[in-house]
């Protein structure tokens, strides 16, 4: 049986794991590596770095931290954050990672999900969706990276999820920002709504905070997986706990 | 020595790293002389059936891995190459193996098939020694081979495919052994001591 996968994500800036709290005031949560081979060791099933390193830029990219990562990783990782083109997304995979996961440069520009999966196939074409829901209906936001740069981009969240797969997303990971980082659970009614329409793995991300909710979005919501920062980095749910609660649940994980 | 075929693919550099952590002398190549006198091959590949083989093709190294007699192993999309033919594309493959890659009928369930899943029905081979039912390993993959005679193990998703396949000296592997934990590194260590 195909196991549900549980992903910490990593915010990764020059050279370091931070976290942030509401997008300021990063705090450091510990060298890329290291973090790595702890949720490695920990039983993560997969990792998400997200590279928020400021004004990225394709040509100045060092893939260099990517390379390290994929040489003591036995796990697979995606690595979003800055990818604005095909380059970019090829110079990443080759440095190692096995997936690349767009958001912003693919609301700016839709053709790019349709050229990352041309060139790659859609099974390492991850795309990310900060959605916001607001009285009801689900909305595309962009720029979520810096709350003073966040847009609007007037689209409807299950029309972007049905135009992403359209066009080669291999993967969807879909944040519900009103659940961001205040551990009150994933949004599970919006989560139901996007699995409905979605054929493609989906990852859901935003609102764990205990045990709980992540056996709601496996059973109620029908996710793949499940990505959480914060109670990993704080080690408030351990992984290895987490897992065989999960199991003891009744829920197909790997142990 | 270990020659990795240089296919162009973006998962090279995964696949060197597994065999760098097993302490492996291995070589990352396109030169068909180093790849035939290697003592065992690796065929990596991801991305699409046609473009890969017309990889192979542009590189000169379809002959030289259609008449290798050390191990050869082909990994994920490498796998699928050594077939004769994909639904995936109409270009031939290597045709080291009978029969076609289909694509997997997943029915409800989401594809591509990503995640770990588990293994099953494990047949009695030095590949797979100390490899139980049961253990897991990371699948990313919408095409796959059926259940045949040359199956060593198989995995279920929506229907049973060959997670594992073997004829004589060429050794197949679906998922990811680079990407898949204890149980990868086994089966790529498994396959460095397999002599031709």
């Amino acid at each position: 049986m195909l196991a549900r996968r549980i992903i910490p994500c990593l915010d990764v800036r020059d050279g370091q794991v931070v976290k942030g709290v509401q997008f300021r005031n990063h705090e450091i949560v510990g060298g890329i590596l290291d973090l790595a081979l702890r949720y490695r060791d920990a039983g993560a099933d997969e990792l998400v770095f997200y590279d928020i390193t400021a004004s990225v830029d394709d040509r100045t990219i060092n893939p260099d931290w990517i390379n390290k990562v994929s040489a003591v990783l036995d796990i697979p990782f995606c690595v979003a954050g800055g990818i604005k083109s095909v380059s970019a997304a090829r110079a990443r995979l080759e440095a190692g990672a096995d997936k690349i996961s767009v958001n912003s440069p693919a609301l700016m520009n839709p053709d790019l999900i349709n050229e990352l999966s041309a060139a790659f196939g859609a099974q390492c074409v991850v795309v990310g969706i900060d959605s916001f829901e607001d009285g009801g209906a689900y909305r595309v936001k962009s720029h979520t990276g810096a709350a003073d740069k966040t847009r609007e981009t007037g689209r409807d969240t299950l029309e972007w999820v049905g135009e992403v797969i359209e066009r080669g997303a291999g993967e969807i990971v879909l944040n519900c920002m009103n659940r961001d980082g205040v551990r009150r659970g994933y949004d599970i009614a919006q989560l139901k709504a996007v699995r409905e329409i979605c054929n493609v793995p989906l990852i859901a991300s935003g609102g764990a905070g205990e045990v709980a909710h992540f056996e709601d979005v496996f059973k109620l919501a029908g996710v793949d997986g499940a990505l959480a920062a914060s109670v990993f980095h704080k080690n408030i749910l351990p992984i290895p706990a987490l897992k065989s609660d999960l199991k003891s649940k009744g829920i197909e994980i790997r142990i | 020595m270990l020659a990795i075929v240089d296919t162009g693919c973006a998962n090279l550099a995964s696949v060197g790293f597994a065999f760098e952590r097993l302490g492996a002398d291995k070589i990352i190549t396109q030169d068909a002389e180093v790849i035939g006198s290697a003592d065992h091959v690796i065929l990596p590949g991801v991305g699409a059936f046609d473009y890969a083989m017309a990889a192979l093709r542009q590189r000169g190294l379809v002959e030289v891995l259609q008449n290798l007699t050390q191990p050869l192993m082909g990994i994920c999309l490498g796998m699928q190459l050594l077939f004769e033919g994909s639904e995936e594309g109409v270009a031939d493959g290597l045709g080291l193996i009978k029969g076609d890659i289909k694509r997997m009928e997943t029915g409800d369930l989401p594809a591509p098939h990503m995640g770990w899943n588990t293994l099953q029905n494990i047949t009695d081979d030095p590949l797979l020694d100390g490899v139980k039912s049961g253990e897991y390993v990371y699948f990313v993959h919408s095409f796959a081979a059926p259940v045949r005679d040359e199956t060593l193990m198989s995995c279920s998703y929506g229907q049973d495919f060959s997670a594992v396949v073997r004829k004589d000296n060429i050794y197949g592997c679906q998922f990811h052994p680079e990407r898949s934990g204890k149980t990868g590194a086994r089966i790529l260590a498994n396959f460095l001591k397999v002599k031709s």
